[in-house]
């Protein structure tokens, strides 16, 4: 089982990859939008990426909506990536 | 311009040139790749294994890193050949001095066209998708990369355009037909100036078109001297890839702008074949090129240099060589680039307008490639043997493809 921080750095690794960002621009304060230059579309892509990482759907799209910030999304990972284990 | 007004038409020039070939990115590697003679074409070992397919050649862009060259929010919706077309749009805007606040004027447009989306993308989509019939980790980008006019879109949203866009599909004639309307928009005055050309991939499903109906080449032979326009033992089409651009002006936009002109486009033919939708027929050749011909006010006589569409196949240079012979008798001087590129398909027709505009400026013929024995039944033209220098003024090139479509233009030097 990875831990939450395993998570956090996996996360950043893959925003890294997938949106080619510097890794000094990852800041748990870092909004998406206008800190780290992604728009809707790349949005998509992001949750297609977690998803396939982890294992997991982000289904909740309410839930994926409200993520405004690199921390938001490190923390929706962990939540649904630990109810997952519950579940298990 | 209201109803009932009378319009006087433009005048067309070509101010710009872009390209990506077999011979790499930019126009200069493909000039230097064609007046050196060399080949483009090179085998695909990985084809061998394809049950079926039977011709294992292509003319590939050599290998090249697009992430230096394109940002990610403009090349993430690009598959490769709106790479090709975006790299090629951006050096044709660039030698023809276009600055961002014209191409965001309105007044430009853009027409690219392809055969299809990229297939590559389409391969990976439908491995994707058929195994568990899933789109479950599709891409948001995906769809721009194989909708039709995926070199137009990209390259407009890449280079700031808001004029028209548009994105002929019409295979082999993509960017023939783009450069043939680019020219009409501008004549009409909808438009000051277009960016018009084509862009294509090596694919084996792309080259597998021909191989089914027995038309792509089959010499494996080591050196590879496929494809051969207009020789005795040519065997059919070996396809190439990339991207040709050129930059459509009116006159009056490029002698203000006080911009380099190449040359004058001074008519189009295009008619269809509705014989056969894969059988050249050279009444239809003829046709098309007596049309161009007409729009320009010009007879058979007046032309110093045809650049056949000749890709190799046994009936489609021979249909070509009589319907040449039909209109320009047997002095005219006649090659093809196709022994030298493949059939590069949609970019064809621009990329090959691109090395015409070279000869025009050289004032020096190019000969077709591979070609050693004639084949006595397309001797009936005048084939070009050697680099020759020569008075050319006045050109046409023809661009023909499965589907009925022909194509004619004719351009003239600029020299004013």
């Amino acid at each position: 089982m990875m831990s939450d921080q395993e998570i956090r750095r996996r996360v950043a690794q893959i925003m890294a990859e997938e949106f080619e960002l510097e890794p000094e621009s990852l800041q748990p304060d870092a909004t998406l939008y206008e800190d780290l230059g992604l728009d809707s579309l790349d949005a998509v892509d992001m949750v297609v990426a977690m998803e396939k990482a982890f294992g997991m759907k982000m289904a909740d799209e309410e839930a994926v909506r409200a993520v405004r910030t690199l921390g938001d999304l490190f923390d929706l990972v962990c939540r649904l990536k630990n109810q997952q284990v519950d579940k298990e | 311009m209201g109803r009932g007004e009378t319009v006087s038409l433009k005048r067309v020039v070509i101010t710009g040139r872009g390209a990506v070939s077999p011979f790499g990115l930019g126009v200069a590697d493909l000039l230097d790749g064609v007046w050196n003679g060399r080949s483009g074409i090179q085998l695909m070992p990985d084809w061998q294994s394809i049950q079926g397919l039977q011709c294992h050649m292509a003319g590939p862009v050599p290998p090249f890193e697009a992430k230096p060259l394109l940002p990610r929010t403009i090349r993430r919706t690009m598959g490769p050949m709106a790479i090709y077309a975006t790299l090629a749009a951006k050096e044709a805007v660039s030698d023809s001095g276009l600055e961002p606040d014209f191409l965001a004027s309105g007044k430009v447009g853009a027409e690219i066209g392809s055969t299809t989306g990229s297939p590559r993308i389409y391969e990976a989509l439908y491995r994707q998708f058929l195994p568990e019939e899933s789109v479950e980790h599709v891409r948001s980008g995906m769809f721009f990369k194989i909708m039709g006019h995926c070199c137009a879109a990209n390259v407009c949203l890449a280079l700031g355009i808001t004029g028209e866009q548009w994105a002929p599909t019409s295979a082999c004639t993509s960017s023939a037909q783009a450069l043939g309307l680019g020219y009409m928009l501008i004549r009409s005055g909808r438009q000051e100036a277009m960016l018009c050309g084509g862009a294509d991939e090596v694919h084996p499903t792309v080259t597998m078109v021909f191989d089914v109906i027995k038309a792509a080449s089959r010499s494996h032979d080591f050196p590879l001297i496929a494809p051969r326009p207009f020789d005795l033992n040519r065997d059919g089409v070996v396809c190439g890839e990339g991207g040709g651009i050129l930059v459509l002006e009116s006159l009056d936009s490029a002698l203000r702008r006080e911009a380099n002109i190449y040359c004058e486009i001074l008519g189009f033919g295009h008619v269809n074949d509705s014989k056969s939708i894969a059988n050249p027929h050279e009444d239809s050749m003829a046709r098309t090129m007596r049309n161009a011909l007409a729009e320009a006010g010009l007879n058979g006589d007046d032309i110093d240099y045809v650049n056949a569409h000749a890709t190799g196949t046994v009936l489609g240079d021979i249909a070509e060589a009589v319907a040449i012979n039909n209109i320009f008798g047997k002095d005219v001087p006649v090659s093809s680039y196709k022994g030298h590129l493949g059939h590069t398909l949609g970019a064809a027709g621009a990329l090959e307008t691109i090395v015409l505009l070279e000869m025009l400026n050289r004032q020096e013929v190019v000969p077709t490639l591979n070609l050693e024995r004639p084949d006595p039944a397309c001797s009936v033209i005048n084939l070009v043997h050697s680099v020759d220098k020569l008075p050319l003024n006045i050109v046409l090139k023809n661009s023909f493809a499965l589907g009925g479509v022909n194509t004619a233009m004719v351009l003239r030097r600029w020299t004013e």
